[in-house]
């Protein structure tokens, strides 16, 4: 057989009957659901008398739309009713379907890129989809995992698998060694950067190279999470040593001897010497700095030492009018540097980074500091889980004493469908993964940036280097 | 689904590049637990101003375009989330069909699943395509799926490219789950042979889960 990459073993593993046309059913290992995009597809399956084929390959949770203070009150604190309706009707179709289901008080309760890893659901290997575009998270584990939509959705609870096309393929390699103060999230931002926020549309992307290597499992889910923003429909990393001692002992992941074997199976997962790609991109890790974005695409995005565009330098009409309507978004003019830009709100949460390791991270910066007047700066959880080890570690602590609220896990200000929301014309550091307009609250301008890129905006109550904190 | 054969209909220019699904349909219209009803979503910070009234610039608040059913816009539209409420607020505002230079992969399944046509078109084609958008006496296109073929009001025909199987969808409007449960024994000898090969794949304990 021909070399084959990454992305070609899964798929082959998990396409099982050819459709015509370059379609193939594709068996889907793991589902996960939330509140917002699987009403409709409940309602699909009730009208038509179906079943959920496999509950236990299954999982509910809800996340966009709960508070995240006053978590103990469950349902009942949700104050916005349509909010409560939808967190309910999740709760009545899990019950109905016999789907297992976190519950809002669980300790296994979070955001679902978080818990899925968290509770060893998402394994090497295994085809994995949610109804949320940042499923892509689940591809550091060597999964090929993707968003979909909620006719999709209802197509997998009622069959368990997926009508697909065999995507394209892209190699972005990231050699050398990262600077002082650059995260997994300035990769991204960076290779964003670099490709456009559609460069990756119709491909897998494959992240290999040694820097990929040296980070650990949250910076991995970190880039992977943020796939899509550049368009691909996942992003996968080959699992290595690092990501079987990270699994090894989680609640679903196999057990003893079952995880012997899983592992010596999970050691073929990488792409075969001389597998050839659509399109190969390299990166020079030793090249990227703290990124900030300055627009409202992912792709609108710069070093913090760098300046906004200048719409009159675009040649192509549209284009000039888009970065003159993004500037005019946010606030700004053209050529202002965006270090020193004064923030109202940090956010350091979201399924790109509120994984343990980033509020360390985060933590870091802010020890001993105090967070800048008239800054309002949150600390988000990822999960539950999070939440508790972060207490065990005193972090709650650290960002309390700097003057950080310390919430309950959820998607919280990523996207303006809780009570934690940007206020119109409000300027936000944000860890989280988009930028659009009004994405965390109708008017609010966000910057996206690494989780210590965050703090130090908290504490200099502007847009700062986290360099010349770490110095 | 209702199937697509042909449209003909006035197109509105959108020409923008990465029009994204917070556009389509913002964060505030996802807490309905029903496909109907979003066509106020649809470009919502466009189309109306803080208080809720149209703003008048906007082509959708215009005539003849607020009667449109085609739009026709630039690169990576509907980039950003997978919701699938952005072609449910297209559907329910009444657009059929979407031309555009590039589609974001997630939004392309998704309106082939609601019976909404996107058409992936050359620059400059679409350029075009704006021009006769913008101007009310040339912004009627008609489009044959069938024949593969948008035709301009100047009777100009311009082909486009659409893979067999999502056209023959479209065209029938056919049920993807009735379909895909004919393969259901293939599906079940599929997981007889999970569990034996990689049976960490086959299950989870998660029905053992007691939350709820
Ligand atoms: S944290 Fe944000 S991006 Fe992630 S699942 Fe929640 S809303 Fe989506």
């Amino acid at each position: 057989m021909s070399a084959r990459t990454l992305y070609d073993k899964v798929w082959d593993a998990h396409a099982i009957a050819d459709l015509g046309g370059g379609e193939w059913l594709l068996y889907i290992d793991r589902h996960f659901l939330y509140e917002v995009t699987s009403p409709q597809a409940f309602e699909g399956l009730r009208a038509a008398g179906r079943k959920v084929r496999r509950p236990d390959l299954t999982l509910a949770v809800a996340d966009h739309n709960v508070p995240t203070e006053n978590r103990g009150g469950g349902l009942a604190a949700i104050r916005d009713s349509d909010s409560r309706t939808q967190v309910a009707t999740l709760e009545r179709n899990a019950a109905e379907f016999g789907l297992p289901y976190a519950a809002l008080t669980s300790a296994r309760h979070g955001i679902v890129h978080v818990i899925g890893p968290e509770q060893g659901l998402t394994l090497p290997g295994a085809t994995i989809v949610c109804g949320d575009s940042h499923t892509s998270t689940h591809g550091a584990f060597g999964a090929l995992a993707f968003g979909i939509g909620t006719s999709e959705a209802e197509h997998v609870l009622a069959t368990q698998t997926l009508i697909q096309k065999r995507s394209k393929t892209m190699l972005i390699r990231i050699d050398g060694e990262l600077g002082l103060g650059v995260s997994a999230k300035d990769i991204i931002l960076h290779i964003i950067g670099v490709i456009g926020a559609g460069g990756g549309n119709g491909h897998v992307i494959e992240y290999a190279g040694s820097a990929i290597d040296a980070l650990d499992m949250a910076g991995r889910m970190t880039i992977c999470n943020m796939s899509i923003e550049a368009g691909a429909r996942a992003g996968m990393i080959a699992p290595d040593e690092k990501a079987f001692a990270w699994l090894e002992g989680r609640p679903c992941a196999p057990r003893g001897s079952a995880f012997d074997r899983a592992k010596a199976h999970w050691r073929e997962l990488r792409s075969d010497a001389g597998a050839v790609y659509d399109r190969v991109v390299e990166i020079d890790a030793a090249q990227i700095a703290p990124m900030v974005t300055w627009g409202t695409s992912p792709e609108a995005v710069t070093t913090i030492s760098g300046v906004t565009p200048d719409p009159e330098a675009e040649s192509d009409p549209a284009r000039r009018a888009r970065v003159a309507s993004m500037l005019r978004y946010m606030g700004l003019a053209p050529g202002q540097p965006l270090s020193g830009l004064p923030v109202d709100v940090v956010f350091i949460g979201s399924c790109t980074n509120s994984r343990i390791e980033d509020l360390r991270a985060a933590a870091a910066v802010a020890k001993g500091r105090r967070v800048a007047e008239k800054v309002r700066a949150l600390v988000v959880p990822g999960s539950a889980a999070v939440k508790a080890q972060g207490e065990q570690e005193g972090l709650d602590l650290v960002f309390r004493d700097a003057g950080f609220e310390w919430r309950d896990a959820g998607c919280s200000m990523c996207l303006g469908l809780n009570p934690d929301r940007l206020a119109p014309g409000e300027r936000c550091a944000s860890t989280s993964n988009r930028n659009f307009e009004g994405r965390q609250g109708p008017g609010g301008r966000t910057h996206l940036v690494s989780p210590a890129m965050a703090a130090a905006a908290a504490i200099a109550g502007r847009l700062v280097d986290v360099r010349s904190f770490l110095a | 689904m209702t199937p697509f054969t042909q449209l003909r209909a006035i197109a509105a220019p959108i020409p923008l590049a990465n029009v994204d699904t917070d556009m389509l349909a913002p964060a505030a219209f996802l807490k309905t637990v029903s496909r109907q009803g979003l066509g106020r979503a649809l470009f919502h910070a466009a189309r109306f101003n803080a208080s809720g009234a149209e703003r008048p610039e906007f082509p959708l608040n215009r005539e003849p375009w607020r009667h449109a059913r085609i739009l026709v816009s630039l690169e990576n539209f509907g980039c950003g989330s997978s919701r699938e409420h952005a072609p449910w607020a297209l559907l329910d505002f009444g657009i059929r069909c979407v031309i555009a230079v590039s589609f974001a992969d997630i939004f392309y399944s998704n309106c082939c699943k609601n019976g909404i046509l996107p058409i992936a078109l050359e620059r400059q084609v679409v350029d075009q395509l704006l021009v006769d958008a913008a101007d009310a006496k040339t912004a009627e296109l008609a489009i044959d799926l069938q024949q593969q073929t948008i035709t301009r009001s100047n009777g100009e025909i311009v082909p486009f490219v659409i893979d067999s199987q999502r056209r023959a969808r479209l065209l029938s409007g056919a049920d993807d789950i009735s379909e895909t449960l004919a393969h259901s024994a293939a599906i079940a000898s599929y997981e007889e042979r999970v569990r034996a090969d990689t049976p960490w794949l086959a299950t989870t304990p998660l029905l053992a889960w007691r939350d709820a």
